[in-house]
């Protein structure tokens, strides 16, 4: 316990302590300052993108790698998983190599008109790829779980494909799907590697919450380093509450079903 | 969508929508990553050697190895330990403890990072009293060591949890009649069942710390030959406008770190065990 003091309760209690000398006003004040807030604004921004993109593509995806046979279906099990192995530095290299100048697809971009490598487009990539496995584990975990037989009654008894899944198999994942978008959005809020090195962290354009934090400390600018981290810090206790909530509901859920 | 409708085999929009998801993440996940160890490898294996063999470039890549393989081993037992103390004790402040093990999952690496180097740093009271007896943690290798040990503490924990509840009490009370002590017992009744668990718990946390960035630009002060790590090696090497370099070291570990996955996933495939995500 000791153990777990040191690495995390501390830690925490310090950065209160120290944000106190400075004064939480004066922090607070400085993420309201135009930079902190636009660098907000856009962690915001790509949270939302991601959560959106990440429901579909969880739901879906999680669906075709538990209920389908295909081809594909190992590669596409293998590859939803290795965000979690890449360095954040490495993504965004691999980026730059691919979209960047002299990159494989880069006349591709260029005659389409878009710029990726350090503006909003890279910042998007980079985040959905950090983020890729939380939804779809969730759920493809919870669908192998739940089994076939509801959906399988449910077609039987007549209902079509779509009924299936909003009736049947939503609800069945609706707590999966929220985990994964609670992990998805405190992974998009904490991502901080790659957009650093795809976005380049230019203020007012595609800086985040996080690179904002950065170059603020090797400015100097403590104050607003201390209030963007107090931030952070706060938003991503608040999401880790909601991430135990669900962890509580889904035990109470599946021993509902163990005892049924 | 998820149509039990065997005999006809999923419908032509089942399939449309199956293969954009496929194509999504072959785009967004392996075309980069072949394109990054292409790139990397493309003068050939000498010169790739050569890279990696630079002086910085080597001491970088031995800073991370090592620090990730002792962050490794040591969160196998502390995980295994702390997973324990969770499952078998009821303590009081049980509930808040086992959300606290998930918070590095939750809080930005970089967070991590700033909360650390202000609480170990040398204007604290716990920095400076260690400086005192002639240890520097932040700006040192300790806090890499530190920062490593924060963001994988989930790993092992949530890896062994589970296995650790699903253990049946009879059999410790089953060696507690025949007169095995506690240590025994732990090894008897609890290492065994809970030792893959532990393993690729502790797998998944050095490949985590072999890539980790946020916290360490943070606390280790980036020292060449120091405390500088592969990951912001990579980084100031991008920068500064050599690619190929980055490419190297990137594609060194890279395959160190796929190879680390495979590993682990093989291990939980075979255990049935569910890893912490993140």
């Amino acid at each position: 316990m000791f153990y777990l003091g040191a690495v995390l309760v501390c830690p925490m209690a310090a950065l209160v302590v120290e944000t106190g000398h400075i004064g939480i006003g004066v922090a607070l004040a400085a993420v309201a300052k135009p930079a902190a807030l636009s660098a907000l604004r856009m962690s915001l921004v790509l949270v939302v993108i991601a959560l959106v993109a990440n429901a579909l593509v969880g739901t879906f995806g999680a669906i075709a790698l538990v209920r389908h046979r295909f081809w594909a279906k190992g590669l596409l099990s293998a590859l939803c998983d290795l965000p979690l192995a890449v360095s954040p530095v490495m993504i965004g290299l691999a980026f730059l190599l691919l979209l960047g100048r002299g990159g494989l697809l880069t006349p591709l971009l260029d005659t389409i008109g878009v710029k990726v490598v350090f503006s909003f487009p890279g910042l998007v990539i980079a985040t959905l790829f950090v983020t890729l496995p939380f939804t779809i584990r969730e759920i493809a975990y919870v669908l192998e779980e739940i089994g076939q037989s509801e959906e399988e009654a449910a077609s039987t008894l007549g209902a079509s494909p779509w009924q299936t899944f909003f009736r049947v198999t939503l609800p069945n994942i609706r707590i999966a799907l929220g985990y994964g978008l609670l992990m998805t959005a405190a992974r998009t809020l904490g991502e901080f590697g790659a957009v650093l090195v795809l976005g380049g962290s230019i203020s007012g354009q595609t800086q985040t919450a996080t690179t904002f934090i950065q170059d603020a400390i090797e400015e100097r600018q403590l104050p607003d380093a201390y209030g963007m981290v107090l931030v952070l810090g706060i938003t991503s206790v608040t999401l880790l509450l909601g991430l135990e909530w669900i962890k509580a509901r889904r035990q109470a859920t599946t021993t509902g079903k163990a005892l049924k | 969508m998820s149509s039990p409708r065997h005999a006809l085999g999923p419908s032509r929009f089942e399939r449309a929508l199956r293969s954009s998801v496929v194509l999504y993440v072959v785009l967004l996940v392996m075309l980069p990553l072949v394109v990054l160890v292409g790139f990397g490898l493309s003068d050939g294996p000498a010169s790739f050697c050569e890279r990696l063999m630079a002086p910085a470039a080597r001491s970088a890549l031995w800073l991370t190895l090592w620090t990730a393989l002792l962050v490794g081993t040591l969160n196998t037992f502390l995980g295994a330990a702390t997973a324990w103390v969770l499952v078998r004790y009821r303590l009081p402040a049980r509930a808040v403890l086992s959300a606290l093990v998930d918070l590095p999952l939750a809080i930005p690496t970089l967070v991590a990072g700033v909360m650390l180097a202000i609480l170990y740093g040398p204007g604290s009271l716990i920095g400076s009293s260690f400086h005192a007896w002639g240890l520097d943690i932040v700006f040192a290798r300790p806090g890499i060591v530190l920062a490593l040990l924060f963001v994988t503490l989930p790993f092992v924990v949530r890896a062994v949890e589970p296995l650790l509840s699903e253990i049946d009490p009879a059999e410790e009370e089953a060696a507690i009649v025949l007169g095995a002590g506690p240590l025994r017992r732990f090894f008897t009744v609890f290492f065994p069942a809970i030792l893959p668990a532990a393993i690729s718990g502790g797998i998944r946390s050095l490949g985590r710390a072999l890539g980790e960035f946020g916290s360490i630009v943070v606390i280790a002060g980036n020292i060449p030959f120091k405390t500088l790590t592969a990951p912001v090696f990579i980084f100031g090497e991008i920068e500064s406008g050599a690619p190929k370099t980055a490419a190297a070291v990137s594609t060194f570990l890279l395959l160190f770190a796929l190879g680390l996955h495979a590993a682990a996933r093989m291990l939980e495939r075979r255990t049935g065990v569910r890893r912490a995500a993140g």
